[in-house]
């Protein structure tokens, strides 16, 4: 490393700058010269390979020898999920939920796709994860995760709700009732002791709401002697929902739940996944 | 150059032009034939090389219970190491290692510079061992260098396969050893045998391969010189303190041929300059040009210049491991005295006694509590609050238990829902199920209550595990 102060009989370019600076008119190494080639021709051969450019007169474009399209890419990819998922998806055509849940490694499966379908179709009205939607009534639709079930909380009854929806229905009674009987009515039922008042059976509430004031899941009337509420605690929330009733009109209380089978949204699986799903929130 | 040209550049930032035209770097131009000479250096490198490396070859057919003493199973996310099962949650330990392992290869080179290099390091080891096979195939460096040079022969092409034969069948084995550490060792060998291994087990096998055959043949100290980064980072751990293979320049200089009955008025050190050092080096670097990145500090070139002293009748030690103090006649401080090397010990010790607090207390039982983010509380019809958990229970014995659920601390009146028949926990790997603890409305005070879940197998009782976590309530105001 030595003799590096002369051009050592290299040719140069030619110009000269600042006296003595030249540049040399080497050849690059021959690696680099080898890479650039095999670039160029990597360049053609992937031109070739893949859809590359445009063919203005047909309005289409060159194919690539290949014949690899990026939907055919994720259409693979796709399969192997569907190919991993098809053992369970097959079992879970004819099983009921309750077999379903009685299968561990199925239920497992079924609640992860559920979540998803959960977020998709029901966290609307129900909240995500279940907890429930507050809005001026109450809730937009009741929470799932506690014990408190209006049409039962089995797995079946479960099951139908979703399939079937629900719509209770509370008459109005503002028309029926004097508002001091209104009154006593919300008090005793905001005490968590509507059968204290002797009006709550000589009034009839005891034909949807069961003589112990505990309804009755066959016509999801409520549960009046426990902590869950369904619209607002609030005395003047409760003789709201007295007088005005419930899905009876304007300026009832909305509990409208849809028919998912009807409506054709989900497929028979995928009801069975959201009962499950649901149905795991409080076991 | 005169003098009086160098006079009048000295200072001047163009010296540092002629600094560079004199240093010669060995960049790999010409294959290094190094000289073997026996000597000290030369002995204890070569039990400190079979130390390291031999275990690496045997240790993975050890058996122990049936099954491979020592398994990195990455597979199943498993070490095991004897009775030691190592899951994926202990690996903590595996960084304290690794900061063991740094500072200890920095203590001991701020004490006797690159000793890992000169005695320890795979690179040295291998050519080491292929050069070794080299000098007995092809014969001494001289008859190395004709033999390079000769025009092709049945000879030479002979002596050259049968070499690179067996420099192939080494890396082959060092491949397959690599290996062995990773996956059962029978089943290995059978699967090479059959040509039945996995792809990533072909991939690794053939990149070891290639890959010693490529730095231990070829490349050799070239991977040293420009490769390896811990040849710089090492290079600056050293010191005035450190001693390293160093020569005595104020009693070998001025060098001089020795001549025989030579009597002149002519000063004349000890360094005779018979090269003998440059010729067992390694590396190719001349060590009388003082401390520098070639040199891996393995003592070979002490052997050679002991040697030539004893015959000249003169000192041994022109060449010696010595400090940089003790060269320019500076005072020689103790090991004691070079903060340096403390700190570093002083993480090392931290550093093990981390691992010794990890491996006696592993536990055979690990548990994790996660409550349930949304919704925090549930408030159930009989206006109690429910909390939601999922337990992540990892079982590190080697049977399956099941779990009793307990809680410490909390609400009063809290009740445990979901574990009222011990839920199976799988050995060897994480299981998790859901447990629900309800507590009445009225007891629950505060808006985030301590819990201290418990687990405790059945089985066993002496296996179990705590983990803290919360029970959260409404607000209360």
């Amino acid at each position: 490393m030595s003799d590096k102060h002369d051009a050592g009989g290299v040719p140069t370019t030619g110009h000269v700058w600042d006296d003595d600076l030249a540049d040399f008119a080497n050849q690059p190494p021959k690696w680099w010269m080898l890479g650039l080639t095999a670039s160029a021709i990597w360049c053609v051969v992937y031109f070739l390979y893949y859809p590359s450019f445009g063919l203005s007169s047909t309005q289409t474009f060159f194919k690539g020898l290949a014949g690899w399209t990026a939907i055919g890419e994720m259409n693979a990819d796709t399969s192997v999920v569907d190919e991993v998922r098809g053992k369970y998806e097959a079992k879970l055509k004819d099983m009921t939920p309750a077999a379903i849940l009685a299968d561990s490694e199925l239920t497992e499966y079924v609640t992860r796709s559920g979540k998803v379908l959960f977020g998709d179709n029901c966290a609307a009205c129900h909240g995500t994860n279940g907890v429930g939607a507050a809005d001026k009534q109450g809730f937009i639709a009741p929470i799932l995760r506690d014990d408190d079930w209006l049409y039962g909380g089995n797995i079946e009854d479960i099951h139908t709700s979703i399939m079937g929806g629900r719509q209770g229905v509370m008459t109005p009674h503002k028309d029926v009732l004097s508002a001091a009987e209104i009154d006593t009515l919300a008090n005793a039922v905001a005490a968590g002791t509507p059968t204290s008042t002797p009006l709550f059976a000589e009034k009839g509430c005891t034909v949807c709401h069961g003589a112990d004031g505990k309804g009755l899941a066959a016509m999801g009337s409520a549960n009046l002697t426990d902590s869950v509420w369904r619209f607002e605690s609030s005395l003047e929330g409760i003789k709201y929902t007295i007088a005005n009733g419930v899905n009876a009109g304007p300026g009832s209380r909305d509990a409208v739940m849809p028919s998912f089978q009807a409506a054709g949204k989900l497929s028979d699986a995928e009801m069975k996944k959201l009962a499950v799903y649901v149905y795991k929130f409080g076991k | 150059m005169s003098s009086e040209t160098e006079n009048k550049e000295m200072g001047t930032v163009t010296t540092i032009y002629h600094e560079f035209e004199s240093w010669e770097v060995n960049r790999g131009e010409k294959t290094i034939h190094a000289k073997r000479m026996p000597g000290f250096f030369r002995t204890v490198k070569n039990y400190t090389q079979l130390a390291l490396w031999l275990p690496f070859f045997l240790v993975p057919y050890m058996r122990w219970n049936g099954k491979q003493a020592v398994l990195f199973d990455i597979q199943n996310r498993q070490f095991h190491f004897f009775d030691l099962t190592i899951l994926p949650q202990d690996i903590w330990m595996l960084s304290l290692v690794l900061l063991m392992a740094a500072m200890t290869l920095f203590g001991v080179t701020s004490v006797a510079s690159r000793v890992w290099c000169g005695y320890f390091c795979f690179q040295t080891a291998w050519i080491d061992w292929f050069t070794w096979l080299e000098d007995k195939i092809e014969g001494n460096p001289q008859a190395r260098r004709k033999l390079d040079e000769a025009p092709i022969s049945l000879d030479k092409i002979k002596k050259k396969g049968l070499k690179h034969g067996i420099w192939m069948l080494f890396a082959l084995l060092t491949g397959i050893s690599f290996s062995i550490w990773f996956v059962d060792a029978p089943t290995y060998w059978n699967n090479l045998i059959h040509l039945d291994l996995p792809k990533v087990g072909w991939i690794v096998l053939v990149m070891f391969f290639g890959g010693t055959y490529l730095l231990a043949g070829f490349m050799r100290e070239q991977a040293c010189i420009w490769l390896c980064p811990y040849a710089r980072i090492q290079g600056v751990m050293s010191d005035s303190q450190t001693i390293l293979p160093a020569y005595d320049e104020k009693r070998g200089e001025p060098r001089g041929k020795l001549r025989r009955g030579a009597v002149t008025g002519a000063p004349q050190g000890d360094c005779i300059d018979c090269f003998q050092c440059v010729q067992v080096c390694p590396t190719g670097v001349d060590i009388r040009q003082g401390s520098q990145l070639g040199c891996i500090t393995c003592g070979l070139c002490i052997d050679a210049c002991d040697a030539i002293m004893d015959k000249i009748g003169k000192p041994r030690g022109l060449i010696r491991y010595a400090c940089l103090d003790e060269l320019s006649g500076k005072p020689v401080h103790k090991i004691y005295q070079h903060p340096r090397t403390l700190v570093y010990l002083a993480i090392v010790i931290v550093a093990l006694s981390g691992i010794v607090y990890g491996l006696t207390h592993l536990g055979s039982m690990t548990l994790r509590v996660i409550p349930e983010r949304q919704p925090l509380f549930v408030m159930m019809s009989d206006g109690s609050i429910q909390n939601k958990y999922d337990f992540k229970v990892v079982n590190k014995t080697a049977k399956d238990l099941h779990v009793k659920v307990s809680a410490e601390g909390g609400v009063p009146g809290q009740v445990i829902i979901g574990a009222e028949n011990p839920p199976l926990t799988h050995h060897g790997r994480g299981t998790s199920f859901t447990i629900f603890v309800k507590a009445p409305g009225a007891s629950v005070k505060e808006e985030v209550t301590p819990i201290e879940f418990r687990v405790e197998a059945v089985e066993d009782p002496s296996v179990s595990a705590e983990y803290h976590s919360k029970f959260n309530g409404p607000k209360r105001n």
